[in-house]
């Protein structure tokens, strides 16, 4: 009953945030409702451990815990400039 | 049972305010005021998530998880959120204020 909760609460978090992300106006939003989603997921997979009783699914809730911010920076870097491969002296430049 | 109600409170003022956070995302005006009604309740409603679940567990290699699960976030989180308002700001995201509405 009180996972049911939990997760029905997770499920609507994840709702509002998915339209967001669908109909956000500039990339930025974009992301940060995908962020959100992120930790909404881990969140999930956390009560969903406790609800089937198998704890070794935390230890998939932390690896996605450590895939969504790397993730999330490795867009960043890919909005801001373009590309994986410059550093960041070069803003805007492309290749050199 | 005193451990079930705390668990019970924790992880329904987390739900509570990962729907808060939901609904900021979507009455905001513009990007900053988004992430900041995003950011600010993703790190609460994350650590009462974990808080409501250790209490479940109790002292075991559970709880040890959900305690690194919850410093991991605890960092990133608030580093995700600046990374975006500074990309954000680089890319020439202009902030709401009330004479441009």
């Amino acid at each position: 009953m009180m996972y049911t909760v939990a997760i029905l609460a997770i499920l609507v978090t994840i709702l509002l945030a998915l339209t967001r992300a669908l109909m956000g106006p500039t990339v930025y939003d974009r992301i940060a409702a995908i962020n959100m989603l992120g930790t909404k997921t881990i969140l999930l997979i956390a009560v969903f451990a406790f609800v089937t009783g198998r704890h070794d699914l935390l230890d998939i809730a932390l690896v996605y815990a450590l895939i969504n911010f790397i993730g999330i920076v490795a867009v960043l870097k890919l909005v801001e400039h373009g590309n994986f491969y410059t550093d960041g002296n070069n803003v805007g430049k492309g290749e050199e | 049972m005193m451990i079930d109600l705390l668990s019970w409170i924790c992880l329904s003022l987390g739900g509570l305010l990962g729907i808060i956070g939901g609904i900021g995302m979507h009455r905001f005006p513009d990007f900053y005021t988004r992430l900041h009604a995003a950011g600010t309740t993703d790190t609460l409603c994350a650590t009462l998530f974990l808080l409501g679940l250790g209490l479940q567990a109790g002292l075991t290699l559970a709880s040890f998880k959900l305690f690194l699960i919850f410093a991991f976030i605890f960092f990133t989180s608030p580093t995700a959120s600046h990374s975006l308002a500074n990309a954000a700001m680089l890319g020439g995201v202009k902030p709401w204020t009330r004479k441009n509405d």
